[in-house]
C-alpha cells in the first residue's frame, strides 16, 4: 500500500467516530462600510505605521509625483513592467527627474545578476487595497513578473483608492477568488523586515527596504 | 553545513531548566521579548470582539479537521491540476528521502530554506548535509541559528535566546562581518550574504501556513521576504507541511491569519502574504519551473483517533502558547529538548517521542490557564496536559491509553497508594474510622513533606473531619 492509501486510510478509519462539524460565523471579521476618505485615511495609518509611504495623487500627476520621489532618493533607474497601462504612462512621460528605464522583459535565467545587484527601484500597478490592514494585493502577470515587486530595494505601486477594500474576506470575495487562482497571488503590507535579532526592527532584510505607495483618487 | 543534534532530548529538562533559570542572560532575553510580544497582542485585537474571533477560528479548525481525509484528496486533485507535484510521507525519514530524492533527480546540490517548523522535526539539514547537499537557512532567524549550529528555541523567533552582542560575535566569527551592536548593519550583512545563495540555489524548500483544499493553493506568511525568494527564485520549489493545515476555503484563510499574526506578533497583518498555486507558466518570466508539496503524517493520524487528544491538531503554529507561559518565559526554549517548546510542545511532542522519552512535558506545567486562554483556536491546552498526565500513569480504567510510552510514569508504590485510597472510600465504615484515626494523631504529621515544603508551608490536618462537622451544624 503506498503512504498515500495508508494515510487516508487511518484518518478514515478513526476510531473516535464522526467528528460534530460546528456553524461557522463570520460576521465578527465584518467592518462598517467605510466611505472611500475613510479607506484611504484607515489604509494611510496601517502602512505608515509599519514604515510605508503613502502618497494621494491623481491620474494626471502621479507619474510626476514618481519622478519626484525617485530622483529625491537618488535612484540609478526605474524597472517597468512590459505592457501595462502603469508602466505605459511612465513610459510616455518626458519628466526630466525620470532616472533611466528599464523594462523586465526577459526571462529571469537570462538577467538574474543584472536585477539583484544593478536595479534600484521597481514599478508595478495593483489589483486594489485592503484598508484594514494597509495591504495592497498584487497578481504578478506575465507583464508584472513576481520579482519586480520583491528584488530592487525600491518598490513603488500605484494603487486606485477606488479599488480600496475594507478587508481580505470582503475582497477576495468581491474579486472572486475562489473561482480560479494565479500562480502567484500576494498581500503586500510594508517594506521588507524582521525583528529577529533582540526584537529590534530592521527593513530591507531580503525584500525592498522602502515601499512607496501613490494612492490614485 | 549543519550537523545539529538530535532534536529530541526531552529527559533532561529538569537539569536543563535548572541551569536556565540561574542564567541571568537567558532570563533576561526572554522576559524581554515575552513581555513585549504579550503586550503587542493585546494591542493588536483592540476593538475585536476577540472571543467571537477565537470561537470563529476555533471552528473553522474543526471544521477542517472533521472533514480531514476528504480536504487532502480535494487538495491533492486541484495542486495536481495546477501543475503541483503532490507527495505524501508517513514519517519524517520518509518526508526527507522524498525530498532527497527531488534534489537528485535535478542533480540539486544547494538547497535555499524558507522557515518550516516541519523540516526541524523531519530533521532536514542534517539528512540532507550526510547525502551532500547543503541546505541553508534564510530567514534571518533560522540563519543565526544554524551558524550557531543550534535548534530554534521558538517557532516564531528562532534566535530569541541570543542577544545583539552575541549575534554580532557569531556573524563575526563564522562569515567574517564586522563586529557591530548595530542591528541594521547586520541585517544587512546577512541580506548580502544570503542574495548570492538565493541566485545560486538549486530548489527553495519552505513550509506551509495553510493548504486551501479548494483553490489547490499554499499560503505562506513572513515578514523579511525571504519565503518568496525561496519560492520564486530557485528554478525548483518544495514545500512541506503536516497533513494538518489543510484547510477548505479562502474565505477560511481570511479569519486564521487575522488571528495567527496578531496572537503571534501583534502584528495586524505580516509583510508577505503570499499565495502559491502553481509553477510557472509558459509566457511567465519568473518564478519555479517545478514545485513539489510534501504532506507529513508523522504521528498525526495517530494523534486523529481520538476525540480529545485530536484537538491539538488545531495549531496553527502562532506561538501565543509560549509567549504567555510563565514556564518557556523562564526556562526558554532549549530547555524542553523538543523540535516545539513550550505548551504547544508540551501536548504535541509526547505523541512524537513516546510519553517515556517526554516524561517531564505534561509536568512542566503549573497549570495556570493561560495558554488555553490566548489560544486563537482556542485549544484546550491545560486539559490535554492532564490527560497526558494520566497517560504517563495510566491513570484512566474508563478509556484506554493512547499515546506511546503510556505508563511511564507509573510506579508501584504510587499504584498501591491510589488502590488502597480508592478501596477504603468504597467502604464507608473503615472510611469514617480511619479519617477519625488521622485526626487524633495530627500531631505526628511531620513539618517536612520532601521538595513541597522547601517553599510552602506543610498542610496540617484539620482537628475534625468534614464529617463530624457536617453533623454538628446540623444539630
Amino acid at each position: 500500500m503506498s503512504s498515500r492509501d495508508i494515510i487516508l486510510q487511518r484518518l478514515r478509519q478513526r476510531t473516535g467516530g464522526p467528528r460534530t462539524v460546528p456553524e461557522c460565523d463570520f460576521s465578527v471579521l465584518q467592518r462598517p462600510d467605510w466611505s472611500t476618505a475613510e479607506r484611504i485615511d484607515r489604509f494611510r495609518r496601517a502602512i505608515e505605521s509599519v514604515h510605508g509611504e503613502v502618497h494621494l495623487c491623481r491620474e494626471t500627476d502621479w507619474v510626476d509625483r514618481l519622478a519626484g520621489l525617485l530622483r529625491a532618493r537618488g535612484a540609478r533607474n526605474l524597472l517597468l513592467g512590459r505592457n501595462h497601462p502603469v508602466s505605459e504612462a511612465v513610459r510616455a512621460s518626458t519628466h526630466p527627474d525620470l532616472p533611466p528605464l528599464r523594462v523586465y522583459d526577459r526571462p529571469i535565467e537570462q538577467w538574474q545578476p543584472e536585477l539583484f545587484n544593478d536595479v534600484d527601484a521597481g514599478l508595478t500597478s495593483t489589483r486594489g487595497g485592503i484598508a484594514e490592514t494597509g495591504s495592497l494585493i498584487l497578481w504578478p502577470t506575465p507583464d508584472e513578473p513576481r520579482l519586480l515587486s520583491l528584488v530592487p530595494p525600491i518598490h513603488v505601486a500605484v494603487l486606485y483608492a477606488s479599488e480600496l477594500y475594507p478587508t481580505l474576506y470582503d475582497a477576495m470575495h468581491a474579486q472572486a477568488w475562489a473561482a480560479g487562482m494565479p500562480t502567484n497571488a500576494l498581500l503586500i503590507s510594508g517594506p521588507s523586515k524582521t525583528a529577529d535579532i533582540e526584537q529590534t526592527l530592521a527593513y530591507g532584510v531580503h525584500g525592498p527596504k522602502e515601499l512607496i505607495v501613490l494612492v490614485v483618487e | 553545513m549543519t550537523t545539529h543534534p538530535p532534536h529530541s532530548d526531552a529527559r533532561h529538562f529538569h537539569e536543563r531548566a535548572h541551569a536556565a533559570i540561574h542564567d541571568p542572560k537567558i532570563r533576561q532575553n526572554f522576559r524581554r521579548a515575552m513581555d513585549g510580544l504579550m503586550s503587542k497582542r493585546k494591542a493588536a485585537f483592540d476593538g475585536w470582539d476577540l472571543e467571537a474571533l477565537r470561537t470563529l477560528g476555533a471552528h473553522i479548525r474543526l471544521r477542517a479537521l472533521a472533514h480531514l481525509p476528504e480536504l487532502l484528496e480535494q487538495l491533492e486533485r486541484r495542486l495536481t491540476e495546477n501543475g503541483i507535484q503532490v507527495h505524501w510521507a508517513v514519517d519524517g525519514d520518509e518526508a526527507c528521502r522524498i525530498v532527497r530524492d527531488i534534489c537528485v533527480a535535478r542533480g540539486a546540490k544547494r538547497v535555499i530554506k524558507g522557515k518550516s517548523m516541519v523540516s526541524e522535526e523531519m530533521e532536514l539539514n542534517h539528512y540532507l548535509a550526510q547525502e551532500g547537499i547543503e541546505a541553508l537557512e534564510s530567514d534571518l532567524g533560522e540563519y543565526i541559528v544554524q551558524l550557531a549550529d543550534e535548534t530554534p528555541s521558538h517557532i516564531i523567533m528562532p534566535a530569541i535566546h541570543k542577544n545583539t552582542g552575541e549575534i554580532s560575535e557569531l556573524m563575526h566569527e563564522k562569515t567574517g562581518t564586522e563586529r557591530s551592536h548595530d542591528v541594521e548593519y547586520l541585517t544587512a550583512a546577512a541580506r548580502q550574504q544570503l542574495r548570492e545563495k538565493f541566485m545560486n540555489a538549486d530548489v527553495g524548500l519552505s513550509g506551509v501556513n495553510f493548504a486551501v483544499a479548494e483553490t489547490g493553493t499554499l499560503c505562506l506568511v513572513e515578514n523579511e521576504g525571504n519565503g518568496r525568494m525561496t519560492t520564486t527564485v530557485p528554478p525548483c520549489h518544495i514545500a512541506v507541511t503536516g497533513i494538518e493545515k489543510v484547510v477548505p476555503s479562502l474565505a477560511d484563510v481570511s479569519a486564521l491569519l487575522a488571528l495567527l499574526t496578531r496572537s503571534a506578533t501583534g502584528q495586524h497583518i505580516t509583510t508577505y502574504f503570499n499565495l502559491i498555486s502553481g509553477p510557472r507558466k509558459p509566457g511567465e518570466l519568473d518564478g519555479p519551473e517545478e514545485v513539489h508539496l510534501v504532506l507529513v503524517d508523522n504521528g498525526r493520524s495517530a494523534i486523529y483517533q481520538d476525540d480529545e487528544l485530536a484537538d491539538t491538531l488545531r495549531c496553527i503554529r502562532c506561538g501565543a502558547c509560549m509567549n504567555h507561559c510563565p514556564v518557556y518565559t523562564r526556562v526558554g526554549g532549549h530547555t524542553y529538548g523538543t523540535t516545539y517548546p513550550g505548551p504547544i510542545g508540551k501536548i504535541l511532542m509526547p505523541h512524537l517521542i513516546g510519553l517515556d522519552e517526554g516524561r517531564h512535558l505534561p509536568t512542566a506545567s503549573s497549570l495556570c490557564g493561560a495558554c488555553g486562554e490566548v489560544c486563537p483556536v482556542r485549544i484546550p491546552i491545560p486539559d490535554l496536559l492532564v490527560r497526558l498526565r494520566r497517560e504517563s500513569v495510566d491513570g484512566d480504567r474508563l478509556h484506554p491509553a493512547r499515546v506511546p510510552g503510556h505508563g511511564a510514569k507509573r510506579g508501584a508504590t504510587e499504584a498501591l497508594i491510589w488502590k488502597g485510597w480508592s478501596w477504603l472510600h468504597a467502604r464507608p465504615g473503615l472510611y469514617r474510622l480511619g479519617t477519625a484515626v488521622a485526626a487524633r494523631l495530627r500531631r505526628l504529621q511531620p513539618n517536612r513533606a520532601g521538595a513541597w515544603t522547601d517553599y510552602r508551608t506543610a498542610p496540617k490536618l484539620a482537628a475534625k473531619t468534614l464529617h463530624q462537622r457536617m453533623k454538628e451544624r446540623a444539630q
